[in-house]
């Protein structure tokens, strides 16, 4: 059996010159827009001068970040943001990340689902994105895509991480803003003073408050920040606000307080800082990416030291220095 | 065979795709109008996962003007339908209808679902680029889509 095709002449569309696609963006086009976005994921050398140009006019729009385990209503909440920004006027960008299967490297993107009526109404761009073997929550090209939403001119952008668990917070080196939102019934207060995913928040929010187990959720991370100031250096106080995506209830105080919290980062001069925080995580990040995808390519003389390796004629510390071009002596 | 990180200014135009690449391919999967069915598509959604592909699941009860909206933003080389309502003439001609006015031809539409094979003609006039049967197996939905997309190239 085969599928029936239609008669229509196959069509081989032309490829337009990223370069094209730049004042594009920059006008605000939605189909340019889109394209440059996954040519950033695909990695195209030829978009790179492209992606260079387009991060010259980024850096205006307010980055927020929602994190939080799988199922907590991250996406709910995104939608209920888009309107709640929408009401006042704003583009609204967003960026959903969700996993690929490491056995197939294919990803079944779901968070449009609860998006799409927002971003229909509210003219909101919504783009969905698989991590690609990525860890850490985010995909590798998250940033360029909010890099290619800034400078079309969205803002606020919100990335949402893939859920996460208590470890992945990849999320605070590249937003301004970070909501962790937490689902009730998951966790007692110990699981509220542990290390990490919590930790990172400047807003908390407790999804699902239509729910009676919500104040305990509340009350645990109340007593949590209670115990001293959530980042070190700030005097930002941590709100802990309980909403209901499915009521609408208390969406526009979180909205209120992730536009203080802007407000704040700007006054007090933490912007300078997150914005070097994150500069500095993107080169870094980059660099290692560059390194790992020169020796993907080239397998040659990684292999030959891990024969070394091995084989224990040398160890993986030193082979990683003579990968480097480094001289062994930067490790003493 | 291309590889996706040494395409460069002067060779993009005439650059292959390589189809079989995980992530290659991006597919929207979309219900459209009063259809509750979604099985099908899901199972079909899980398919092109297994097969590398990256696909974006709308939920149910979408008008054709939302799914192109989504296609478009998602930039998906293909809008994977699946109707079983009966209704499939007047809906995909009116997908057609958006994807022309939103200038997005370039994307693909693949029907699936209860289509009787007397309405073929008339979809494919509607736009349509290829149909599914029902009883067809899931490597064949693979298929069609990547023969599609290697006969377009890189965009």
């Amino acid at each position: 059996m085969t599928a029936f095709a239609s008669s229509r002449p196959a069509r081989r569309t032309a490829y337009v010159p990223s370069a094209a696609l730049v004042p594009e963006v920059l006008r605000g086009s939605v189909l340019a827009v889109a394209r440059m976005i996954s040519r950033a994921e695909a990695g195209y050398a030829e978009a790179a001068e492209a992606l260079a140009e387009i991060y010259r006019h980024s850096g205006k729009a307010h980055v927020l970040g929602i994190t939080g385990v799988p199922g907590a209503g991250k996406s709910t909440l995104v939608a209920a943001l888009i309107r709640a920004f929408a009401a006042d006027g704003h583009k609204v960008g967003v960026v959903a990340v969700d996993p690929s299967s490491p056995f197939s490297g294919g990803a079944i993107l779901g968070d449009r689902v609860r998006m799409s009526e927002a971003a229909q109404s509210c003219q909101a761009f919504v783009r969905s994105m698989a991590t690609r073997g990525h860890l850490g929550g985010l995909a590798r090209a998250t940033l360029q895509a909010v890099d290619v939403l800034d400078a079309a001119g969205y803002s606020p952008i919100i990335i949402e991480t893939v859920g996460v668990g208590q470890d992945e917070v990849e999320v605070v080196t590249a937003a301004h803003t970070i909501v962790v939102l937490s689902a009730p019934g998951l966790g007692d207060d110990i699981q509220a003073i542990k290390a990490g995913i919590l930790e990172i928040a400047d807003i908390h929010a407790v999804s699902k408050s239509d729910r009676p187990d919500a104040s305990a959720t509340v009350a645990a991370l109340r007593g949590m920040m209670s115990l001293g100031p959530a980042r070190p250096g700030s005097d930002w106080q941590t709100p802990v606000l309980p909403v209901s995506s499915l009521s609408g209830e208390r969406i526009n105080e979180l909205k209120d307080a992730i536009s203080r919290h802007w407000d704040h980062l700007r006054d007090s001069g933490e912007l300078r800082e997150r914005e070097r925080s994150i500069g500095r995580t993107r080169i870094l990040g980059t660099a290692r990416q560059l390194f790992q995808d020169r020796f993907k390519r080239d397998t040659g003389e990684l292999e030959a030291h891990v024969q070394a390796v091995v084989s224990r004629t040398t160890d993986p510390s030193a082979a990683a220095c003579l990968l480097l071009g480094w001289d062994n002596e930067v490790l003493a | 065979m291309t590889d996706m990180n040494t395409i460069s200014q002067g060779d993009a135009a005439r650059a292959e795709i390589d189809v079989n690449a995980p992530g290659s391919i991006r597919v929207l999967v979309a219900k459209l109008g009063l259809d509750g069915h979604d099985r099908g598509a899901k199972v079909v959604a899980r398919i092109l996962r297994d097969a590398g592909m990256e696909v974006v699941y709308t939920g149910l009860y979408k008008s054709p003007k939302d799914v192109v909206t989504a296609a478009i933003q998602e930039d998906v080389d293909v809008i994977g339908v699946s109707l079983l309502s009966g209704s499939h003439l007047p809906l995909f001609q009116e997908l057609g209808r958006c994807l022309r006015e939103k200038q997005a031809e370039h994307i693909f539409v693949v029907a699936g679902g209860v289509i009787p094979e007397h309405d073929y003609a008339a979809l494919s006039d509607s736009g349509v680029d290829a149909i599914v049967p029902q009883e067809a197996r899931g490597d064949l939905i693979v298929t069609t889509i990547r023969k599609l997309i290697a006969e377009r190239g890189l965009k």
